[in-house]
């Protein structure tokens, strides 16, 4: 932990350093340090970036559609991955996937977080009627397990989804959380002396939100974000392998769908499941990592915890 | 007081339930589903050419399903159907009612998930308060990265790598269901046995999986717990190790945990039924994928609307026990 490079005097001029690297560059670096937990995190998000990256360099992803290569090959020179039943180059499933499912995470959990922040923001500081009717919705949406919910939304659309229909499916259920944990926060935020300095000397509620509350809650926030991007993917790709996802696209939840439809795993194709199993697990395993990261960073009392 | 509460938390128990009916009567009405017409041409197609007098039979049908009538009166059948439990006919099965095959599959659901669930539970915790303790083994501590990252990664997917582990590479466990295809279910001590022996796989999948979870949050409690003056004052006293374990630390921070249990229900049986999905275990998990594969809406409805309401009982009566296991929770707050 005590290692010398942060102690070390710097042999730059402070100003020209600056120039170079961005000031909160540095903090976040000496910051990671402290925290395993999100470098690790960190770590994997990026290596999964990394394989997008290269991937979508080398393979046309158009060679994810049906009939595009030879049905049911094994991994070989030019088909990395092998194919599938329906003759989808399975390594182009995988780099057109990955960013689909992301996309659905992104949109269903950005939107969940950002109308469960201004739900939760209402419900706690305003109070009265208000927060009793926000707080009764949540308390009866999040005893419902959201699944089945999910289901008859999704089956109540005729014909297939698309995969930003998908996202909205997924985002109608996804902002109850979000409204929990925020109203929660900023229930005891409220309380602290600085805000209510702020309001005696005069401050509107506005401006005690956005330049007294939101500032402290931002780790917060972003602790939120991600638990909500994540459980928006784990939600979508549940429905996905039930058969209610986009059936023309290739996400990494229609590829586990088509793996248990076919059977593949009783007839031995692991070329066909073993990729997509591996790429979410990382990808939920870099979130929970980094998410467990930004509790830490949020929740200082945790720091010894985790 | 406590008469208030109680009214209260069943009044939302309540409201659950009318919330569940409604949203699966309206939503597939919005998007203008008809799915007698949907499943009579999904049917023609298969038979390979369009019957004549098609529209005929989806008039007959609805007309036996009430679907002629306005809304309101729908409504108020569809609530007093759901309140007599009765769920209609199954589409794709048509003699046959969704309540028969839901009762069914139901004990297998919930023998699979109150057995996952306890035993997970019992021993994610456990694991957690040891954790946490400085007299614990050093050993112990290695098991605490990999559950946590199993945690992670939904029950189904691990689930998916269990049978391709253990049941098709290392023949030990059954690929799939829930007893040998051919036997006749009878309380022998040969089937319990083969019973067993299918469970096994998933279950370890759901185990393997949540152990993490409860750990997580049990050492996170205990390490709060362990600052406490009460523990501080019980080692000065000279107390027994076992003792400050257990009655001082385990006990109190327990609590929190029976709290996210009740919260956790949701996500467990969500998990649980992709779970059967994946083994096809006999359970309703596996009666919801066929449904949702043959677009049996009613079979659907059914079943979303018998599990919301089961972890509205299951929630309620731990909501209920929860005084009882804290004394210093009074109803008052409520």
């Amino acid at each position: 932990m005590a290692s010398g490079s942060t102690q070390m005097p710097q042999a730059l001029p402070a100003g020209e350093a600056r120039s170079l690297v961005p000031d909160w560059v540095g903090s976040f670096l000496s910051y990671l340090r402290r925290n395993p937990t999100m470098v690790a995190g960190l770590l994997v998000l990026l290596g999964i970036f990394l394989f997008w990256t290269i991937g979508s360099l080398t393979v046309d992803i158009q060679r994810a559609r049906p009939l595009s290569v030879r049905v049911m090959q094994p991994p070989q020179a030019g088909l990395p991955f092998g194919s599938d039943r329906a003759g989808r180059d399975l390594f182009a499933c995988a780099i057109a996937g990955i960013p689909m499912t992301f996309r659905i995470g992104l949109i269903a959990g950005l939107l969940g977080v950002g109308i469960g922040t201004v739900l939760g923001f209402f419900s706690a500081y305003y109070g009265g009627a208000v927060d009793t009717v926000i707080r009764t919705i949540v308390d009866v949406g999040l005893t419902i397990p959201g699944l089945m919910i999910l289901i008859i939304i999704a089956t109540s659309f005729r014909g297939g989804l698309t995969v930003e229909q998908m996202a909205l499916v997924v985002a109608t259920l996804a902002w109850l959380n979000p409204t929990r944990t925020i109203r929660s926060q900023v229930l005891t935020l409220k309380q602290r002396a600085y805000v209510q300095v702020a309001r005696l000397s005069g401050m509107g509620g506005p401006e005690i939100i956005f330049k007294e509350l939101i500032p402290n809650l931002l780790s917060y926030l972003a602790a939120a974000s991600v638990s909500a991007i994540s459980a928006a993917i784990l939600a979508s790709i549940g429905l996905e392998a039930l058969g209610l996802g986009p059936m023309d696209s290739p996400t990494l939840g229609m590829t586990i769908y088509w793996v248990i439809y076919y059977a593949a795993l009783i007839n031995g194709w692991w070329w066909w499941w073993a990729p997509p199993i591996a790429i979410i697990s990382l990808l939920f395993i870099g979130l929970f990592l980094v998410s467990l990261g930004l509790d830490e960073l949020a929740n200082p009392r945790r720091r010894r915890a985790v | 007081m406590l008469l208030s509460y109680l009214l209260k938390r069943i009044g939302l128990f309540f409201l659950i339930v009318w919330i569940a009916a409604t949203v699966n009567f309206f939503l597939p009405r919005i998007s203008g589903q008809n799915p007698v017409q949907e499943k009579l041409q999904q049917q023609a197609l298969m038979g390979g050419y369009m019957q004549a007098g098609l529209q005929e039979m989806v008039k007959e049908y609805e007309a036996k399903f009430g679907l002629d009538k306005p809304l309101w009166r729908q409504y108020l059948v569809y609530l007093g159907d759901m309140a007599r439990l009765n769920f209609n006919y199954s589409i794709s099965n048509y003699p046959r009612t969704v309540l028969e095959m839901m009762t069914e599959a139901i004990p297998w659901t919930i023998g699979l998930l109150s057995m996952t669930t306890i035993l997970a539970f019992t021993l994610g915790t456990l694991l957690g308060a040891l954790l946490a303790w400085p007299k614990t083994p050093h050993f112990l501590k290695w098991f605490f990265p990999p559950l946590i990252l199993l945690h992670a990664i939904p029950y189904y997917l691990l689930g998916l790598v269990l049978i391709y582990l253990l049941a098709f590479q290392v023949k030990i466990f059954p690929i799939f269901g829930g007893y040998t295809a051919g036997t006749v279910p009878q309380l022998t001590l040969g089937f319990v046995g083969d019973i067993a022996t299918h469970s096994v796989l998933p279950s370890l999948a759901i185990i393997l999986v949540a152990i993490g979870g409860w750990a997580l949050g049990m050492r996170a409690m205990m390490i709060t717990t362990e600052g406490e003056d009460f523990m501080t004052f019980g080692e000065a006293k000279g107390l027994k190790n076992a003792t400050l374990f257990m009655r001082y630390a385990l006990r109190n921070a327990l609590l929190p945990q029976t709290t996210s249990l009740a919260l956790a229900l949701g996500h467990i049986i969500s998990g649980a039924v992709l779970v059967e999905t994946v083994f096809a275990y006999p359970g309703i998990g596996t009666v919801l994928y066929h449904a949702i594969r043959e677009s049996d809406h009613y079979l659907i409805q059914g079943i979303v609307f018998s599990v919301i309401v089961t972890l509205g009982i299951a929630t309620l009566i731990l909501d209920l026990i929860y005084p009882v296991l804290d004394p210093r929770i009074t109803y008052r707050r409520a």
